[in-house]
């Protein structure tokens, strides 16, 4: 019994497993910042006035909804970098890091779009018609009254991509992030298969750790910003 | 810009309050309204409407539900779209898009049946949201007259308070007074007491009775016939989609000349 504890404690202190888990928070922190702003872009185009901002809106994300993040990781790393040459930074290890949340981002931002779309259809009809009364235009009118209350009645839907983009982050594996977790848990069991359950385990249980808050932050919140009519 | 006269951007009134609004002079055509069609589908919704209001007038449009009254009003800030024909404010066409239309939208004063206040703002901000951002006043004046209006509509105290904190009467005085407070040359009111309260009715329409008074040009669609009693110069019928009769109230209400009028007034006034 001993040898089974010490020799987990050993293997669990041999690879950086906080240190990978860290990379997945990073990967989502700034994939969420960049979908956050293209998919707040991409709402705006669909319910903008301008036919060919909705038409070019519903195009990306019924492209990026319906394609599996695995392959656009890959093509970040096969096509973006290796055939078209593009560099997002000088060293590997930042620009496979940086390729990787540009996928996440992209994926993501269609998921953030249909969020705060479906916060805009929380706000009834009359908040727009009035903010075209007083005589603001489109933006202005987005900017001002709609888009502050469809975020508001967006809590929920957002914090869940939040939480579908955080377990996702493992994906960044298919984008050569080769140190962020299920590439960590992948090497740990190839070499230590007599901890498989374990090894399993601490992966599992951490990532039930840092969602759980999550849900439980934007249940809180999507509440507690609820607009009261 | 000078408010002495008149919050409303208009000169007072000359009119004293007993006066019968009726016999007031009225100014030059301020909405003219020429052959106005429109069809949702197959619904003829309005057919061939000709209509002028002239500044100062109080004119209230009444008709059964579906006749088209609400969708006159809405076209009118071009809420909705229309088919064909023309509608002028101010001797100015109804701009068909952008920063035009937003401009004429801004000097067309618009109350709804259901407030439709900013939900997420103040009732401060609310009143002062137009006249920053589209007149661009800064905060201090802004905040200044937004208190003047919502003091003129009896809910100066209630300026910190969230809309849905508010009765529905009161609600909808702040919504006249942010209308108010884009100093429109006009004001447009879409059935304004419907979703009130019974008890609530009467201080919507003491307020827009005042308005009236001080010489306020106004397009009221209503079925309250205590107000266009009161306030109104000339009373619209409109039924189908058409311009039944066109009579002053008293007229209206006691001699009216269509059938469909008299069949919908005797089934208004049974009760």
């Amino acid at each position: 019994m001993n040898d089974y504890l010490s020799g987990l404690g050993a293997l669990l202190q041999q690879y950086d497993v906080l240190g990978a888990f860290w990379t997945n928070i990073q990967l989502t922190f700034w994939g969420a910042l960049i979908a956050l702003a293209l998919g707040t872009l991409l709402a705006l185009m669909r319910i903008s006035p301008i036919a060919s901002l909705r038409w070019a809106g519903a195009t990306y994300v019924s492209i990026f909804r319906n394609t599996p993040l695995t392959i656009i990781m890959t093509f970040m790393v096969m096509g973006v970098w290796t055939a078209l040459q593009i560099q997002l930074a000088d060293n590997f290890e930042d620009n496979f890091f940086r390729l990787a949340v540009v996928g996440l981002a992209v994926y993501h931002a269609a998921f953030v779009c249909e969020a705060i779309r479906s916060g805009v259809n929380t706000v009834p009809l009359g908040q727009a018609e009035a903010a075209r009364a007083i005589g603001l235009s489109f933006l202005p009118a987005a900017r001002l009254i709609i888009l502050p209350q469809a975020f508001r009645g967006a809590t929920a839907p957002l914090g869940n991509t939040l939480i579908a983009l955080l377990k996702n982050s493992t994906v960044a594996a298919a984008a050569s992030v080769s140190w962020e977790t299920s590439s960590t848990m992948k090497t740990m069991i190839e070499f230590n298969p007599n901890y498989l359950w374990e090894i399993f385990a601490v992966f599992a249980i951490g990532y039930v750790i840092l969602v759980i808050p999550i849900g439980l932050l934007t249940t809180w919140l999507s509440r507690r910003l609820a607009v009261k009519r | 810009m000078d408010q002495s006269t008149s919050t409303t951007g208009q000169p007072a009134a000359d009119n004293t309050v007993d006066a019968p609004t009726s016999d007031r002079a009225l100014g030059a055509p301020l909405v003219e309204l020429k052959s106005v069609n429109k069809h949702f589908g197959a619904l003829h919704v309005l057919q061939d409407i000709d209509l002028t209001v002239r500044k100062g007038e109080v004119l209230v449009v009444i008709g059964p539900s579906g006749s088209g009254k609400s969708t006159l009003c809405r076209a009118i800030n071009r809420l909705e779209t229309i088919d064909d024909g023309t509608i002028t404010v101010d001797g100015k066409t109804l701009p068909e898009e952008g920063k035009a239309l937003a401009q004429l939208r801004a000097e067309v004063g618009m109350v709804f049946q259901s407030f439709n206040l900013f939900a997420h703002k103040t009732v401060l901000d609310n009143v002062t949201l137009g006249p920053r951002k589209v007149r661009g006043l800064n905060k201090k004046d802004a905040e200044e007259q937004a208190r003047k209006l919502l003091d003129r509509v009896g809910v100066g105290n209630q300026a910190g308070k969230m809309p849905a904190q508010l009765s529905g009467g009161q609600q909808q005085r702040v919504a006249i007074a942010r209308a108010l407070a884009m100093q429109p040359k006009v004001m447009l009111f879409d059935e304004p007491t419907s979703a009130l309260d019974p008890e609530m009715v009467n201080e919507v329409l003491d307020a827009m009775v005042a308005l009236a008074q001080e010489g306020m040009t106004m397009i009221v669609v209503t079925h309250e016939m205590g107000f266009a009693r009161k306030a109104a110069d000339r009373v619209v019928f409109m039924a189908d989609g058409q311009i039944v009769e066109e009579a002053a109230p008293e007229e209206f209400f006691t001699a009216p000349k269509s059938e469909r009028a008299r069949d919908f007034l005797s089934k208004i006034l049974t009760h």
